[in-house]
């Protein structure tokens, strides 16, 4: 089965690439990244800001299960409605670096879409690190989010 | 930090990848392995190099040749640790879909 998200993570590259195709229209795609609610529903984490423009900036707060406060942020760079969104991401507090993020949106057909993702960081090692907290998250995070969505559809 | 002993590094290259899957069904001499690749065999020695130096093949002497064999331990290791990074952003996409289409049926 051909998986529906891909990770492209290069030997030696600074760089890592995730697309994905969805079974949304381009439209509803991009509101899913640029409407502050819609956001906060399905990333699970709450939009203190979101300036959708250019030198625009956003900054997202979440909250773990023990109660702390981790906050992310960064600015945004280019902004072309239902086409591409430039912006650094940093991780509060977390000792990661900022990294530049080239977010591209396209239309596959009336009602599907695709996303690529490509993230740029500083150093080997922190693409590194970042895919290691993927490997924390994936475990807990993504279980419990599961959960909860199967138990969405269960209703 | 040897980035050369990183098993992800190690994994992100094609034709190491490619050299994983042949290695996979059974045990191949160096020769044998780099007959499957239109590629110089200094380079794929080099990356029978790197895939053992990260101990995700294995070498074993059998009479004057040496075999590579796959080490399944460490490939799970790699399963791990990238699959789970693939994973997060496919529930998080997944989750996406499932908030739009919400959205896409109030219209």
């Amino acid at each position: 089965m051909e998986l529906k998200t891909k990770v492209h993570a290069e030997e030696g590259k600074l760089e890592l690439i995730v697309t994905r195709e969805f079974d949304l229209p381009l439209e509803l795609l991009f509101r899913a990244y640029t409407e502050p609610e819609i956001v906060e529903e399905w990333m699970g984490t709450k939009v203190l800001k979101l300036e959708n423009k250019k030198y625009g900036c956003w900054q997202f707060e979440t909250t773990d299960p023990a109660g702390n406060k981790h906050g992310f942020s960064g600015t945004i760079h280019d902004f072309v409605p239902e086409e591409k969104i430039v912006r650094t991401f940093e991780m509060e507090n977390s000792g990661f670096g900022v990294q530049l993020e080239f977010l591209e949106f396209e239309k596959l057909t009336e009602d599907t879409s695709k996303l690529r993702m490509h993230i740029i960081y500083k150093t080997l090692e922190e693409r590194a690190q970042y895919l290691k907290i993927g490997m924390a998250r994936g475990m807990g995070l993504a279980h419990n989010r599961l959960e909860k969505i199967a138990i969405k559809f269960k209703k | 930090m040897n980035l050369r002993r990183d098993v992800f590094q190690a994994i992100a290259d094609p034709t190491r990848r490619a050299i994983l899957v042949l290695v996979a069904t059974h045990a191949m001499t160096a020769g044998a392995i780099a007959a499957n690749f239109d590629t110089a065999r200094p380079t794929v020695s080099k990356h029978l190099a790197i895939l053992t130096e990260c101990e995700l093949l294995k070498q074993e002497q059998n009479g004057r040749e040496i075999y590579y064999h796959l080490n399944p331990q460490k490939m799970k290791e790699i399963a791990d640790f990238i699959e789970p990074f693939r994973k997060m952003w496919d529930d998080r996409f997944n989750k996406l879909e499932a908030v739009m289409k919400k959205y896409q049926t109030k219209k």
